[in-house]
């Protein structure tokens, strides 16, 4: 995984996500989950080429039931655009890289 | 100039890739357009990406899960030198003789970005939706294409799987190892699915059927909090269900090829004989897209061999 990317976890979350200077893009995924892993090359792609505008973080639903309920995630792989700390774009399913980059773009 | 290609494959699921492994293994060095990523099934590695465990394919004694199936097929293709590339055809054109221009990226490009001599389609199906009004705002909030990706959040919940067949029987048993309750919701008052998947459903205490029956609408404000169903005997009631699961069938991936080669009137591509070949001449088709019948992983990766074998016995044809 990209070094540009951070796990986050139910106990870091909160830490993370507020005090983070830039947006936060997170990815709600499980091992067990294909689309997940379809979209995960996209993201460490992201990650690189929008470092210092944008976070990328991913959180194990299996792991993190807490922030996984708290956020109403109910399919994977979700991604959630946090905006000083705030849900501000929520994305369901797997998407190609152009159409990510677009529906975030007005939020970076 | 566009990059010209002895044989490019469009589409990644079964068919495709095993296209792949027999058109690099005879050197045609294949370019293989595998899509790009989704979660309604015309993603790369096609409909088995949004599977868990295949039981009946020949060789994995003990079953594999679908999108490991579809890693290997994906290596070993690579292996024998086939190129992959993550992104999606927008546009082809078979109205003059081969060699076939293909657009990825903007359609009204005036260069077409690759060219291929032969073309071998593998675009395969996806998921039909039920099309009832509330369905689509409530897609990824209890409304679900994929058991094995959202079957997790409806732990010890009534959910409703939608469909008769196989992906229908598949979906509710799986999802028995989270819900409640799974209520199988048929138009007709038989099952079309194959008998061991009908015993183990019927077997199975956590499943249930409702007979003769249509899904209406899905009820609910931010999340599904219920379906409307219409009997056939024109009573429509509400049944209070916090997932609905939709399986009830599959179109082909054909949009691309509407107008330019022959299409069943199911808009499946309609191939000569016995063979792969299209109503176009170095247009071959394999997989799901031109199979409304068998819709096996096995038969779309015996039917994606028989495409590279035809396109080589073509090339050669040509004296290429």
């Amino acid at each position: 995984m990209s070094e540009k990317i951070v796990t986050l976890s139910d106990a870091t979350f909160d830490e993370h996500v507020k005090a983070s200077d830039v947006p936060v893009l997170v990815d709600f995924w499980a091992e067990w989950c294909g689309p997940c892993k379809m979209i995960s090359p996209v993201l460490e792609e992201i990650a690189e080429e929008q470092a210092g505008k944008l976070q990328i973080g991913k959180l194990n639903i299996d792991d993190n039931l807490e922030v996984t309920r708290r956020f109403d995630v109910m399919s994977i792989p979700t991604l959630i655009l946090f905006k000083n700390g705030e849900p501000e774009v929520r994305l369901i399913g797997a998407k190609p890289k152009g159409q990510l980059l677009q529906e975030i773009a007005a939020y970076l | 100039m566009a990059e010209r290609r002895k044989v490019i494959i469009v589409g990644s699921g079964p068919a495709g890739l095993t296209a792949a492994i027999y058109a690099a293994r005879a050197q045609l060095e294949p370019l293989v357009i595998e899509g790009e990523p989704s979660s309604n099934s015309d993603q790369p590695g096609g409909q088995l990406m949004l599977t868990t465990e295949v039981e009946n394919y020949p060789g994995f004694v003990d079953g594999v899960m679908g999108p490991e199936l579809m890693g290997i097929m994906r290596n070993q293709a690579i292996r024998f030198g086939a190129e992959l590339r993550t992104a999606k055809v927008s546009r082809l054109d078979l109205s003059s003789p081969s060699p076939f221009p293909l657009w990825i990226g903007d359609p009204n490009a005036d260069e077409p970005t690759v060219e291929a001599d032969a073309l071998i389609i593998a675009t395969g199906a996806r998921s039909l939706m039920l099309g009832c009004p509330n369905e689509e705002r409530l897609l990824g909030y209890g409304v679900s294409t994929c058991a094995t990706c959202d079957g997790f959040f409806f732990r010890e919940q009534h959910i409703a799987v939608a469909g008769g067949g196989d992906s229908a029987l598949e979906e509710a048993l799986f999802l028995t190892r989270f819900a409640s309750k799974v209520t199988v919701v048929h138009r007709r008052s038989e099952l079309r699915a194959s008998k061991i998947m009908q015993e183990r459903a019927f077997k199975n205490p956590k499943i249930e059927f409702l007979w003769d029956s249509v899904i209406v609408d899905v009820l609910g404000d931010t999340k599904v909090s219920g379906i409307k169903v219409q009997h056939t005997s024109a009573e429509t009631f509400e049944l209070p269900v916090s997932g609905l699961f939709v399986a009830i069938g599959h179109e082909p991936n054909s949009g691309l090829l509407k107008g330019q080669l022959d299409l069943e009137e199911n808009g499946y591509v309609r191939t000569i004989g016995r063979s792969s070949r299209t109503s176009v001449d170095g247009v071959f088709a394999c997989g799901d897209v031109q199979d409304h019948i068998y819709r096996q992983a096995i038969t779309s990766a015996g039917s994606g061999c028989m495409a590279a074998i035809d396109a080589e016995h073509w090339l050669e044809e040509r004296g290429e």
